[in-house]
């Protein structure tokens, strides 16, 4: 099990400290400048494990950097406390994603992300709660996230507790029926601490979500099941904070977040290809260039 | 005929689990609307926030399990074996063992309970599928006293497990008070000459065949292992070493239920004359108990089986010399 790396989890409180302060132009920059350190992150674990789900990490790497940076409440220094909210991260195979922010919370040190997919590494190809200490579920097969999210929304309000659950979706898995079992389930208890968000980047494994097994009208359908819907440009992180906020008609809340898949890197933005392509030098070169340029 | 009265485990299961529920705020049941079939009436009654009847969704059923043991509750997970383990195989794979979470799922009406309701409905592959997921402990209760074991056991516990919640009618054969914990199988009859290994509905068949064998001379130790995986290793060998023969019963699948297993370990540390029965192929229509003798489960099974594996025995063995 990995172990807690107090000093970036103090930088960590410091940021979602400013994030919160309510200067909306500071914590939108804040938060930018988070997401192209992770992106950059992710494009070196994935380029030196020669592996990785590159294009939905990249994808994601907005909502992630939002919900940590501005929007649960979490100790990485006690990531089993009680009362924690829950991040549940359903899209498993975005882990490299995930592992970058954990890290840069403080949730374990950042040189560990350094043996991602290597052989006995805590950091595998999905995330494992056992050796990563904020990880809430172990996911990787996909249309698991939305019922644990729904259990520990279930949780919250038999106890009584305040914590918030977000359950974060990929679109493609939407295709799966778990989802819909619990989205029925959600919206028939009301759980209005459960917010499950859709990274819609528009493309699965192989091709566009459309063209495989469609999921439009995707508004009406969570609409139908009982949600309160809300949409959001998925890679602007003012949007996404607005969207985030509590639920405000009684139902639980799902946000639909727009988003490209590869987003940030001009040869990976919504090519299919992308979504587990390993970059070559040269593409890890322009990489940082590019993401260097987002960090100014 | 006046046998010993029967009992069905499901009433004893509601009445543990409610009694529990009084003393543990975080004990919650989970259904999928087997609500009167998991005899979980009176459990809503008394505790109506904590029954969460999600309605026929397992998969959903099994994930709101590990949320809340995420959040902190310890959740009895119940639905009809054959649709709990089979449609959430991979929920109980990764959200709650893989996942470590505390989750007690409850297959009720395992095995061939479902009887004329047919192979869909029977759960004969539980032990197989469970068994293969690791860190996940199956536990096949016997009678009344072994249900209330199990329940408290599981409750405990401190990882997820899977009991067998027996429908199956059977008499009390479990002395009050037996040990029950992985690593404590029970021996029910001592004997020497072979030991029948039993669990679930086959323990009273065990028991009966090897009252009927002792009348032609043959001393059959009968061993019940309700904890099916882990397996009280230590005690099979023993009785491999002891008695140098072994039948196994189970009301379940040959390919990888408690006989597998037995045959698994002996194969491997200490072999012996082996027969195994169980289930094998897709049943045909009938009640539980025409089914449980179709497939070779009846007490003259269990004494056939004793006899040939005797048989082998004796055959392996050098004549002594005259």
């Amino acid at each position: 099990m990995l172990t807690a790396d107090p000093p970036a989890a103090a930088r960590y409180r410091a940021l979602r400290q400013e994030v919160r302060a309510g200067h909306a132009e500071r914590a939108r920059e804040t938060l930018r400048k988070m997401s192209a350190e992770i992106r950059l992150k992710i494009v070196e674990m994935i380029a030196g494990a020669r592996m990785g789900h590159l294009g939905g990490d990249l994808s994601v790497t907005d909502i992630l950097v939002t919900l940590y940076g501005g929007v649960l409440d979490l100790d990485p220094e006690r990531p089993e406390a009680p009362g924690r909210d829950r991040l549940i991260l359903s899209k498993g195979h975005s882990a490299a994603a995930l592992y970058a922010t954990l890290a840069r919370c403080g949730y374990f040190p950042g040189a560990e992300l350094g043996t991602f997919l290597a052989p006995l590494s805590p950091l595998g190809g999905h995330p494992d709660r056992r050796k990563v200490p904020g990880v809430e579920s172990n996911t990787g097969p996909l249309g698991h996230g939305l019922p644990v999210g729904v259990g520990c929304a279930l949780a919250a309000r038999l106890r009584g507790a305040p914590w918030r659950t977000f359950v974060v979706l990929g679109d493609g898995e939407l295709q799966e029926g778990s989802n819909w079992e619990a989205a029925m389930a959600a919206g028939h208890h009301r759980l209005t601490s459960l917010t499950a968000v859709v990274d819609r980047n528009r493309l699965q494994q192989g091709a566009r979500t459309e063209e495989t097994n469609a999921l439009e009208p995707l508004a009406a359908k969570w609409e139908a099941f009982g949600w309160e819907v809300r949409r959001a440009d998925g890679h602007d992180h003012a949007a996404l904070l607005g969207a985030f906020a509590p639920a405000a008609a009684g139902r639980p809340v799902v946000v639909l977040a727009d988003t490209v898949k590869g987003k940030g890197l001009s040869f990976a933005e919504d090519r299919a290809e992308w979504h587990h392509k390993v970059p070559d030098a040269g593409q890890v070169a322009l990489a940082r260039a590019e993401l260097k340029e987002a960090t100014r | 005929m006046n046998g010993p009265t029967l009992h069905d485990c499901r009433q004893v299961f509601a009445e543990e689990l409610a009694a529990l529920a009084r003393e543990d705020p975080r004990v919650v049941a989970v259904c999928n609307d087997s609500v009167g079939s998991g005899n979980l009436t009176a459990f809503r009654e008394e505790f109506p926030d904590r029954l969460i009847n999600v309605g026929i969704a397992e998969q959903n059923m099994v994930g709101v399990g590990a949320g809340l043991a995420n959040g902190g509750m310890v959740p009895f997970v119940s639905g009809a074996g054959p649709f709990l383990t089979g449609r959430a195989l991979e929920q109980i794979k990764a959200d709650v063992a893989y996942s470590r979470r505390k989750v007690v799922l409850c297959g009720h009406s395992p095995g061939l309970a479902y009887g004329q309701l047919g192979p869909t409905h029977h759960s004969v592959e539980d032990l197989s599928w469970l068994r293969a997921v690791a860190d996940l402990t199956v536990v096949v209760p016997t009678d009344r006293e072994q249900t209330r074991a199990a329940v408290r056991w599981a409750y405990a516990a401190e990882g997820p497990s899977y009991l067998r919640i027996p429908r199956f009618t059977v008499p009390d054969v479990v002395p009050a008070g037996s040990p029950f914990a992985p690593g404590a199988a029970l021996t029910l009859r001592e004997g020497v000459d072979l030991t029948i290994l039993a669990i679930g509905s086959l323990v009273p068949r065990a028991l009966a065949a090897a009252g009927e064998l002792a009348a032609e001379g043959i001393s059959a130790r009968v061993l019940n292992t309700p904890f099916v995986h882990p397996l009280d290793e230590a005690a099979v060998l023993r009785a491999a070493a002891e008695t140098g023969a072994l039948v196994v019963a189970e009301e379940a699948t040959l390919s990888g239920g408690l006989g597998a297993a037995v045959a698994a370990l002996t194969g491997q540390r200490h072999p012996v004359p082996l027969r195994l029965l169980g289930v094998s192929g897709f049943a045909p229509t009938g009640d539980p108990a025409f089914l449980l003798d179709h497939f070779g489960l009846g007490v003259e099974d269990v004494k056939r089986a004793a006899r040939e594996v005797l048989a082998m025995a004796a055959a392996r063995t050098p004549a002594p010399a005259v």
